[in-house]
């Protein structure tokens, strides 16, 4: 279940582009802050120089005034290593305040790229992909890369310059003894290569585990009726916990790895420490060396102790840091299909008439074989209300779901006055027309915010009105009238009360064109009744598309076609379609069924 | 309470703010429960926050408890790495003042001891932090999977109203956002900490035994450090407090955002959409930067602290060797042990950086696992009579509201005995499904009680109650998963042959036959990949195979055309043949199966009988149901 259905494996696969590609092309975030990161090394670099200083004092106090009994020497170097102390502090201070704003703002940046980048996509493409694969990425997987970004890579090329510049000092100090120490960057980096290779396949395992457990809680959280309906507590528990075992088990794995890479970084300098102690020892016993400058150059080698040690955090924050941007990127590489053509054109309501053509439409479900829709020839001419009627399944939701290009057209075309709808652009499209939802869906915010979500300028007279016609002024009544928050997914309301506040805010405002689904299937007998009458005086004027299961919703529409098999096989009007199509009557009749071929009527 | 102060209808003014820009604060809306957006434990004031404090210490307490041994083994090993580490400078102490005088006089022997000790201390710290950072790591993970189950079971406990008004984006945020701010403590920090700590206390012992004078002077720094950090825990407490509000406010937004994308698109939402995630993610931003500011205050202030103490090190330790009151090689050696000392130190400000952000989002969790279910499994459950033919319900005085103020049912008296089959209908907004719902026991009644078999369903074990009591809710939900998988989660036991007859049986076979992959077929997320009508027959069949004794459908053929609603309809017929059901329908072809009508009007039963005698009486039924007929073909 959970890589299959993640993103586009395919980019995974088939071509192994370096591991820190993503990476890298994260960095036109970092370009603002480039100047500053670059000042930020100075600073940092300078903090260390500072730091790096305080042994050579030590070096001068132990060889200079405690040599000679100097006691005003002594002070003076007391000052110097004061001085230099606050000095780091000072820069450090100022490295980190800065950076902070920049770090975070560097995540919020993305996230927000990403969220825009969502939007986009269609909703096909959100069908196949796991929401918390999605929610992991802009959360867990952005906070790695901060962590990198801020923290990570400051420190690894911090610390491979201190590593530099402690080993020139040291040869300095002392040749032999510092190419020792120099020498001992080759296992080091011979570990790192081999550690970066295992953490970097453990850490995507690891972050697309954390993903499919987000799903799970995800879709725990809204199946959470169900699952009460049901009392699957039990059963959803186990299987939680079977997610949160292989996450587990990864976590360890990689705990594993880590411990016996960060061993070894402790070990080597350790040793380094031991050979140099050795040697060093001879050569002060042979005079080639003060007791001061031994005691510099072990000072100054423990320096390296924690720039090494660091570097297993380092190595494995970059590498987890590299895998988040390989599953950033993966959604910022999908490309949004359906968006504006080049010179695509604005439609103006006023000049809309609203001829709706379907035009030889087939469409197909991505990663499916069979056709929905066939070659579907339709035509509602302005101002007409077309009922489209067919058996469940049979593709109804799917031409309704065309005309605001939700999904775009396999073949054929679909027009409006005339111009593609591909011509259009897309905002100027949909603000013509208004759909209702099967499902009415409903945001956990105001009820004026939902009602004008495609029309935030809409005003109380318009909002007032569509709610008379949809039958939805009990809105007034909730306890802070329109400005009552409703539940996620409206959930607070009752099934009929949703569905009509969807029906108010797709008349609001008078679309060119109304497309709606099943729209009174929730309402009892005589608040349909109410609603149909209500919806009439609208749908006289308005081109409307309306899908219907009910006798008694048909009569709003001045004709009927019936959807059978993925084509439109009868058009007309009520009545003659039910004198002339038997198939209609059947779709149609609540008289006894006749199991016509002897199989269900409901298509796949 | 939740009344507008007049009673009036308030119309809001158009959301646009004075500069143009729309106003993004009220977007939301009001909600009719002032404790939304947080668990109860939640509270702003200093004594909840005292007590959530206490909760999460308890809590963490709880979650070790069970690793003592290994905890204990872990810091065992911790102190030999930490005393083997620590024996490094001083081995270098000793080679210093003991080996070169010996070597210049030709004996060897010193330094040779010297390196040897040293290559075991080095060998030593390698096994036993490779052994430290396994066995934390384990630990940790295992720490992190109870608390993860702990917490998601917890959520399934709790009641539908709690997860209403807590929302589904903030569940995820506890299980997902707070939960990795743990484990990045737990797979980064914790080590470092108690390494810093032990060898803060480890240095602190040497250099006293070093030199008494000089360590005196260094432990001065102490208080300083002590208030420093307290000063830090106090701020950053807070400020990731609200770090763990903000990210799930962005959550929040971005799960229902993206839930809903298709009326998003439709409507063309996605620019304020993109307004309002800018501003939570900019919420979160800010709350984060203060965090990460006060490290950056914090962390250079150790930083001055160790400076100093080291300056101040020299000139007395130099004055001291001056006066021959110490050696060199101590007054190194100690130089060296301040740099192990403020090292840590350094390292633990980093570290107590994810410290707090653990700490706060374990205070969420603690004020998650404190909820108690407002509908909670009894103390001593009651078992439900045995025997064929049960399954008769009552409703005894039943008043009901989702808030206190506006009562949805009053006074409901209602018994049906078992094997009948009650139709509910009435006007939308009536409270069908609310009855529907006390029957499944979402909510418990304010008054009154709801009886199956005579056995209050506040007294039967959750178990008991789902199997023998079933809800196909109105808004039904498949999940991501196969068709069958979906079937099989009214009776997770069941065989193939078992969900196939199920389908077979409301009809859904057909359909099913004929998707790309049979029963094995995908239906995505929330079974998008099923059209509404298909989605309410998998629904149904799952319902049918859980075959309980009393089953509820609300709504659950209002998506179905007329005949494949007949198919059901008449195997509901034989399916509802022995057992008790109530069935919400406003079509009224549903109707015809039943025994009984129930007129609901107002949270009251307005009507009640046979459908065939109540059409004939000249009631509401009887006008609902002409006009019905009227309609039909
Ligand atoms: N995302 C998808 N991928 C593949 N197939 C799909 C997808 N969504 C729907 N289908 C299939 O396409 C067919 C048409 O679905 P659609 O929702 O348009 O039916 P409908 O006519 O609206 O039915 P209903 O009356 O039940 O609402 C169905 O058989 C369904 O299984
Ligand atoms: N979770 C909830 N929180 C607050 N109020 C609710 C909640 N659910 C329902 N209500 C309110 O309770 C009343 C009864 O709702 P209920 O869902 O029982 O109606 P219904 O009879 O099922 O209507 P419909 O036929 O439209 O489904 C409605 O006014 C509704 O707004
Ligand atoms: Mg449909
Ligand atoms: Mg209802």
């Amino acid at each position: 279940m959970p890589a299959q259905s993640d993103g586009n494996p395919a980019a995974r696969d088939d071509r192994r582009p370096h591991p820190l590609r993503n990476l890298w092309r994260l960095r036109p975030y970092l370009r603002p802050y480039a100047p500053e990161f670059g000042w930020l090394l100075v600073l940092a670099l300078a903090a260390t120089a500072a730091s790096l200083a305080v042994p050579l004092v030590v070096q001068r106090v132990v060889d200079g005034p405690v040599a000679r009994h100097d006691v005003a020497g002594l002070l003076r170097l007391g000052a110097l290593a004061l001085v230099l102390g606050l000095a780091e502090a000072v820069l450090i201070f100022i490295r980190r305040w800065t950076q902070s704003s920049s770090s975070v703002g560097m995540e919020a940046a993305i996230r927000a790229d990403i969220y825009a980048h969502l939007q986009r996509l269609p909703a096909g493409c959100h069908d196949r992909w796991q929401s918390g694969q999605l929610l992991s990425r802009i959360t867990s997987d952005l906070s790695v890369i901060r962590r990198f970004l801020s923290f990570g890579l400051l420190f690894l090329v911090l610390n491979v310059v201190t590593y530099l510049a402690v080993v020139v000092l040291l040869i300095r100090l002392h040749p032999a003894l510092g190419l020792l120490v120099a020498a001992s960057a080759v296992p080091l980096f011979l570990i790192s290569r081999r550690f970066a290779r295992h953490y970097h396949a453990a850490s995507r395992r690891m972050q697309d585990q954390q993903g499919d457990v987000a799903t799970l809680v995800e879709e725990t959280a809204q199946g959470l009726r169900t699952m009460r309906a049901y009392g699957r507590g039990p059963e959803l528990a186990a299987r939680f916990a079977g997610g949160a075992r292989t996450l587990h088990d990864t976590g360890v794995r990689k705990a594993r790895l880590l411990a016996r890479t960060a061993a070894l970084f402790d070990l080597v300098p350790n040793l380094t420490l031991g050979m140099v102690l050795v040697a060093g020892t001879a050569a002060a016993a042979g005079g080639a060396l003060t007791i001061g400058e031994l005691v510099a150059f072990v000072s100054l080698q423990l320096m390296l102790v924690w720039p090494v040690q660091s570097l297993g955090w380092i190595i494995a924050n970059g590498q987890e840091a590299a895998t988040a941007a390989d599953r950033i990127q993966e959604v910022l590489d999908t490309p949004p299909t359906i968006v504006d053509a080049p010179g695509a054109r604005l439609l103006d309501r006023a000049g809309v008439r609203g001829r709706l053509r379907f035009e030889r439409v087939s469409f197909r479900y991505p990663g499916s074989q069979a056709p929905v829709l066939d070659e579907v020839d339709l035509t509602v001419e302005p101002g007409e209300t077309l009922a489209l009627v067919g058996a469940t399944g049979c593709g109804k939701s799917t031409l309704l779901s065309l005309v605001p290009r939700l999904h775009e057209v396999t073949r054929g075309r679909i027009t409006l006055d005339g111009h593609d709808l591909r011509d259009l652009r897309l905002s100027s499209l949909r603000r013509l027309v208004g759909v209702a939802f099967e499902e009415p869906t409903l945001f956990s915010m105001s009820v004026w915010e939902n009602l004008t979500l495609g029309r935030p300028d809409a005003g109380e007279q318009e909002v007032r009105a569509a709610l008379a016609l949809a039958q939805a002024e009990f809105a007034y009544d909730l306890p802070w009238g329109l400005a009552t928050r409703v539940g996620e997914q409206g959930l607070s309301l009752s099934g009929g009360q949703r569905q009509r506040l969807a029906l108010a805010r797709a008349v609001l405002g008078r679309p060119a064109l109304l497309v709606l689904d099943d729209p009174l299937s929730a309402l009892d007998v005589h608040t349909e009744a109410l609603v149909e009458a209500a919806l009439r005086r609208v749908l006289r004027d308005t081109t409307a598309l309306l899908v219907v299961h009910r006798p008694s919703t048909v009569a709003l529409a001045d004709r009927v076609a019936l959807l059978d098999g993925g084509r439109i096989v009868a058009v007309g009007t009520h009545s003659e379609l039910l004198a002339t199509v038997p198939a209609y009557r059947a779709v149609l009749s609540a008289g006894p069924v006749q199991r016509h071929d002897g199989a269900g009527l409901v298509r796949s | 309470m939740t009344e507008a102060p007049d009673g009036s209808r308030r119309v809001p003014r158009p959301r646009v703010a004075p500069d143009g820009g729309l106003d993004l604060k009220r977007w939301r809306g009001r909600a009719t429960d002032p404790d939304a957006d947080r668990s109860r434990a939640e509270d702003a004031t200093p004594e909840a926050v005292a007590r959530l404090r206490a909760r999460s210490r308890a809590l963490l307490g709880q979650l070790l408890r069970p690793h003592r041994r290994r905890l204990g083994l872990a810091v065992t090993l911790l102190l030999a790495q930490n005393a083997a580490a620590m024996s490094g400078p001083y081995l270098v102490m000793l080679g210093i003042d003991h080996a070169i005088a010996p070597l210049r006089a030709g004996d060897p022997e010193p330094l040779v001891t010297v390196a040897a000790a040293f290559a075991t201390a080095s060998l030593t710290e390698y096994l036993a932090r490779r052994g430290f950072l396994t066995l934390t790591g384990r630990i940790g993970q295992a720490v992190l999977l109870d608390l993860r189950q702990r917490v998601y079971g917890h959520f399934l406990r709790l009641d539908v109203a709690f997860h209403e008004r807590y929302t589904c984006g903030r569940m995820v945020s506890r299980l997902t956002s707070d939960l990795d701010s743990i484990a990045e403590l737990v797979d980064g920090g914790i080590d470092n900490l108690v390494v810093a700590a032990l060898s803060v206390l480890s240095v602190a012992g040497i250099l006293l035994w070093l030199d008494l004078p000089l360590a005196a002077v260094t432990l001065l720094a102490f208080p300083f450090l002590f208030w420093l950090s307290r000063w830090f825990a106090r701020a950053s407490a807070g400020a990731y407090r609200r770090t763990r509000e903000a990210v799930a406010l962005v959550i929040v937004h971005f799960v229902e955002s993206l839930r809903g994308i298709r009326a998003v698109q439709a409507y063309r939402r996605e620019e304020r959409n993109q307004q309002i995630f800018a501003a939570v993610n900019d919420d979160y931003r800010e709350a984060s930067l203060q965090a990460f500011r006060l490290i950056a205050v914090y962390s250079p202030g150790i930083k001055v602290i160790g400076n100093l103490t080291v300056a101040v090190v020299l000139a007395y330790g130099g004055a001291r060797v001056l006066g021959g009151r110490t050696e060199v090689g101590v007054l190194a050696a100690f130089l060296l042990y301040l740099r192990r000392f403020f090292e840590p130190m350094q390292e633990l400000s980093q570290f107590s950086n994810s410290l707090q952000s653990a700490t706060a989002a374990l205070e969420k969790l603690a004020g998650v696992l404190d909820e108690r279910p407002a509908v909670a499994e009894p103390e001593r459950p009651v078992a439900l009579p045995t025997g064929p033919g049960r399954g008769a319900v009552a409703f005894r005085g039943v008043s009901f509201g989702y808030r206190p103020d506006a009562p949805i049912l009053t006074e409901l008296e209602l018994t049906v005995p078992a094997g009948q089959t009650v139709a509910l209908i009435g006007p939308t907004g009536a409270g069908k499904s609310t009855i529907a719902k006390l029957l499944a026991r979402f909510h418990d009644p304010a008054t009154g009680a709801v009886t199956l078999d005579g056995v209050d369903l506040r007294d039967l074990a959750d178990a008991e109650l789902r199997r023998a009591v079933v809800l196909v809710t109105q808004e039904n939900h498949l999940f991501s998963g196969s068709v069958a998988e979906n079937i099989r989660f009214g009776r997770p036991g069941a065989d193939d042959a078992a969900v196939e007859a199920a389908a077979r049986a409301i009809g859904a076979h057909d359909f099913i036959a004929t998707l790309p992959d049979g029963y094995a077929t995908e239906v995505h997320r929330r079974g998008g990949r099923l059209s509404a009508g298909q989605r309410q027959l998998v629904a149904f069949a799952r319902a049918f195979l859980a075959d309980p004794r009393v089953l509820i459908l609300d709504e659950a053929t209002s998506s179905l055309d007329v005949p494949t609603e007949r198919l059901v309809q008449r195997a509901l017929g034989s399916i509802l043949r022995d057992r008790t059901a109530l069935v919400i329908a406003h079509r009224l072809s549903t109707v015809e199966i039943a025994d009984r009508v129930l007129v609901l009007d107002g949270g009251r039963i307005v009507e009640d009988g046979p459908p065939a005698q109540l059409a004939a009486a000249g009631g509401r039924y009887a006008a609902l149901h002409r006009q019905w007929r009227d309609s039909l073909i």
